[in-house]
């Protein structure tokens, strides 16, 4: 085991090169997934198999970096061996925790590994402080990683609330503007969910069309996005798509806009929040290790008493629309 | 555009035979393969789709099926049947091949163009991109040389999208990544 | 095979609401009706001094009624709410892990909105008090299937016919849609009794949103695997409002429950009312959840 810190900088990796790259720049732990069904980003090319992962976590380890894996989708009814297994298996492979979703997964890895550190995975939805002493009181959860759709006041409310358990928020990545692992949208349009499949709007479903310099994008057949001649493209994520609606057309649920907190650092510090969490396990290792670097510096200027440099990241989103997100109440 | 040849180079590459630049191509390809298999585990099903990579500022094509082990080179696509079609400059394509450049950010700026099977595109960057394809690797070259290889071919690409105006390595220029 | 009334999931105007259970007490042929906000807590205050009356008069009318709690809590003051609702003695409806917890162990039933996709869940749900659980409206026949065979104790209930409710935010979309922050929405999710039609850029029929609730465009009508789900042992087909008339659609599935009537004849009769949107049911076939009866695979 690798000891924790007070404030975790937990970041993605998709690959064992992206945790190389992760751990390289400064990751304080990593999260990964197997290379199947059982995690949130079952995506084609994308994480571990069993030796991989064996790997991965002995190289972590090496280097002080804990390992986080995430067995965070729901188990298909017959067939929860396949979920049960990567759980032993997991645990075997000396997983600092274990990220979980499903209720039925959760009681079986607190059965069958006592002393396995568990964490609740975001697709858990657990935004409440009765949602979170459910867990922590009942199968002994140690870190509730919150949804993105929270303000700094309701995270500081739950922070508080769910001590001896810890609270994890993101910081940087995509946000998911509904209530994570309640959402169908992806499955209403493809016949495949986050939830059951492990994959929101599956490349598997997205077709883009080139004409006269336009592009459209669309998803299961439905046009999520249109973009003109030279405008900035986008995946088609149905929830960050343009909709006609009320006469209007408009990006009805979200911007397309990635979330970056960086200047809310010493708030969440303060808040006592213990996991601060990079998303993207999708986005290549250059992007990964600049997004690490730059947020494992401003947490040792906070760790000196020094302000985190807001311009740090600034060359990395040029171009591009951040926002806060909900952690500033105007978002709703 | 970001990265391109400049048109007299475009030119010049126009008069060059193709057989020999096939045959370079293929022994880099065989290298990469070798050298990482690993590559077709993350491939999967994908390993035995033929991908289009057109590096839009050459007078060439190459169609590589990675399950054959198979690449060729064409002037144009034409009809050549194939899953996908991956287009950049070639100096882009290069950055995406060692790591320097986010897959991601290349298409949501448009310095990238995918066609056709989004889920081979996708498979094929990610086993890419952990196969860490950096110069010597795909050069064939014995460990001893690599280090030194890897860095004068870095400064010399580096120097090369710096002339060319391409993107900038790295960072995320715009949003809304894939979830 | 019974007929559960889901809880109205739009902002009806308290009088219609009222009105709307009147007659379900009346004149709708169902076995238990579930009454209750679900899915903005703002609206709850229009209908607190109504809910009581239409919880007996429900009761009167021969009625089993359970009490529907909100699917998104996030507030003190919404949790607080469900914990009343827990004291006053109904029996309730958990829509969030939350109220769950809340409950304590005490018998429920568990509606749409948590996440039952196994045995191993199931299981975990009964051990917690779970006597009825309204299963997810993603899931295809077959985990149905599974499920049924599994479910022990537990009454099993199928999302049989409405819109279907796919995801929950905590921003609100008609605000928003109307350029309303949500702290001043001047309730506008009231103009739309089956909720705001949303599509695609090129006009393509998509979604509808309810306040801070998203669901299908199309209308679910689990008609032609009434037969399938009764041989599987699912205890009761559950029937979510919409501004049709509920009696007619409740009579076309009692007909379908009780083997009198076949698919032909109950599409047929549902097409016949005024919906919201055309008849689905790509998500118990294992499709997209907006195939439509007539799409193939």
């Amino acid at each position: 085991m690798t000891a924790r810190r007070s404030l975790e900088l937990v970041c993605p990796a998709g690959t064992p090169a992206g945790l190389r790259a992760a751990v390289d720049a400064g990751a304080h732990a990593v999260y990964c997934g197997f290379r199947d069904e059982t995690n949130a980003r079952n995506f084609p090319g994308l994480n571990f198999d069993r030796a991989e992962m064996r790997e991965g976590i002995a190289y972590a380890h090496a280097r002080g970096a804990r390992v986080l894996v995430a067995l965070n989708t729901f188990m298909r009814v017959g067939a929860i061996e396949t979920w049960t297994r990567a759980v032993d298996d997991a645990v075997a492979a000396g997983a600092d925790a274990l990220i979980l979703a499903d209720i039925g997964l959760i009681a079986y890895a607190r059965d069958a590994h006592p002393r396995q550190r568990l964490h609740l995975s975001v697709q858990a939805a657990a935004a409440t402080p009765e949602a979170i002493a459910f867990y922590r009181d009942r199968f002994g959860i140690a870190r509730v990683v919150l949804p993105r759709v929270l303000t700094l006041d309701e995270i500081a409310r739950l922070t508080a609330a769910a001590a001896p358990c810890e609270t994890e928020v993101f910081v940087f990545g995509g946000m998911c503007v509904m209530a994570e692992g309640r959402c169908l949208l992806s499955s209403y349009a493809t016949g495949k969910s986050p939830n059951q499949n492990g994959v929101c709007s599956p490349p598997s479903h997205v077709a883009y069309r080139e004409e006269n310099g336009a592009l459209t994008a669309t998803l299961g057949g439905f046009t999520i996005e249109q973009f003109g001649r030279g405008e900035p493209a986008g995946y088609p994520t149905l929830c960050k798509g343009r909709f006609a609606a009320n006469g209007a057309t408009s990006h009805l649920f979200e911007d397309p806009v990635s979330l970056n907190a960086l200047e809310l650092l010493p708030r969440l510090a303060e808040i006592g929040v213990s996991g601060l969490k990079i998303e993207g396990r999708q986005r290549g290792r250059a992007y990964v290790a600049a997004v690490v670097r730059a947020f494992r510096g401003a947490l040792d200027a906070l760790a000196q008493g020094r302000a985190p440099d807001a311009g740090a990241l600034r060359a990395l989103t040029e171009g591009q629309a951040d926002t806060t997100g909900a952690y500033r109440k105007a978002w709703r | 555009m970001h990265g391109h040849l400049p048109p007299v180079v475009a030119r010049l590459a126009r008069t060059l035979p193709l057989a020999p630049l096939e045959l370079v191509a293929q022994r880099l390809f065989a290298n990469a393969l070798n050298r990482r298999p690993s590559l077709f585990a993350r491939l999967g099903p994908f390993a035995q789709a033929t991908f289009a990579i057109d590096p839009v500022d050459c007078p060439f094509v190459f169609l590589i099926t990675p399950a054959e082990g198979r690449l060729r080179v064409r002037e144009t696509l034409g009809t050549a049947p194939h899953a996908a079609r991956i287009a950049a400059p070639l100096v882009v394509l290069l950055g995406m091949l060692d790591g320097t450049y986010d897959g991601d950010a290349l298409f949501f700026s448009r310095d990238l163009v995918i066609e056709g099977d989004t889920e081979a595109v996708l498979a094929l960057r990610n086993a890419i991109e952990d196969a860490e394809l950096d110069p010597a690797t795909v050069l064939g070259l014995p460990a001893a040389l690599c280090a030194p290889v890897n860095r004068i071919a870095d400064l010399a690409l580096d120097g090369a999208r710096r002339m060319l105006d391409a993107p900038a390595p790295g960072g995320p220029r715009h949003a809304a990544p894939p979830r | 095979m019974q007929l559960t009334l889901g809880p109205v999931l739009f902002n009806w105007p308290t009088e219609a609401w009222q009105d709307f259970y009147a007659r379900i007490a009346d004149e709708a042929d169902v076995d238990r009706v579930i009454v209750g906000e679900v899915v903005c807590s703002k609206r709850m205050p229009f209908r607190d001094h109504a809910i009581a009356a239409v919880l007996e008069r429900l009761a009167r009318a021969g009625k089993e009624v359970v009490y529907a709690t909100l699917a998104l809590p996030t507030l003190p003051r919404e949790t607080r709410a469900i914990r009343e609702a827990i004291e006053a003695g109904y029996p309730v409806e958990a829509n969030d892990i939350a109220t769950v917890h809340l409950l304590a162990g005490a018998p429920h039933v568990v509606g749409p909105y948590l996440n039952i996709y196994n045995e191993a869940a199931l299981a975990a749900h009964a051990a917690l008090g779970a006597t009825r659980v309204c299963l997810s409206p993603e899931l295809p026949l077959a985990a149905i299937e599974g499920l049924a065979a599994r479910a022990g104790a537990v009454a099993l209930e199928v999302f049989a016919f409405g819109r279907a409710p796919l995801a929950l935010s905590a921003r609100c979309y008609h605000a928003r849609a109307h350029g309303l922050p949500k702290d001043a929405c001047q309730f506008v999710c009231e103009r739309d009794a089956d909720g705001m039609d949303v599509a695609t850029v090129t006009g393509q029929p998509f979604l509808a949103v309810n306040g801070i609730q998203t669901l299908g465009h199309g209308v679910t009508a689990a008609i032609r695997q009434v037969d399938a789900l009764r041989a599987a042992g699912v205890d009761a087909l559950r029937l979510s409002p919409q501004s049709c008339d509920m009696v007619a659609v409740a009579r076309v599935f009692r007909g379908l429950a009780e083997a009198r009537i076949d698919a032909a004849a109950a599409e047929a009769a549902l097409a016949a009312l005024p919906l919201p949107g055309p008849l689905g049911d790509g998500y118990l076939r294992g499709l997209p959840g907006a195939r439509r009866l007539q799409d193939a695979e």
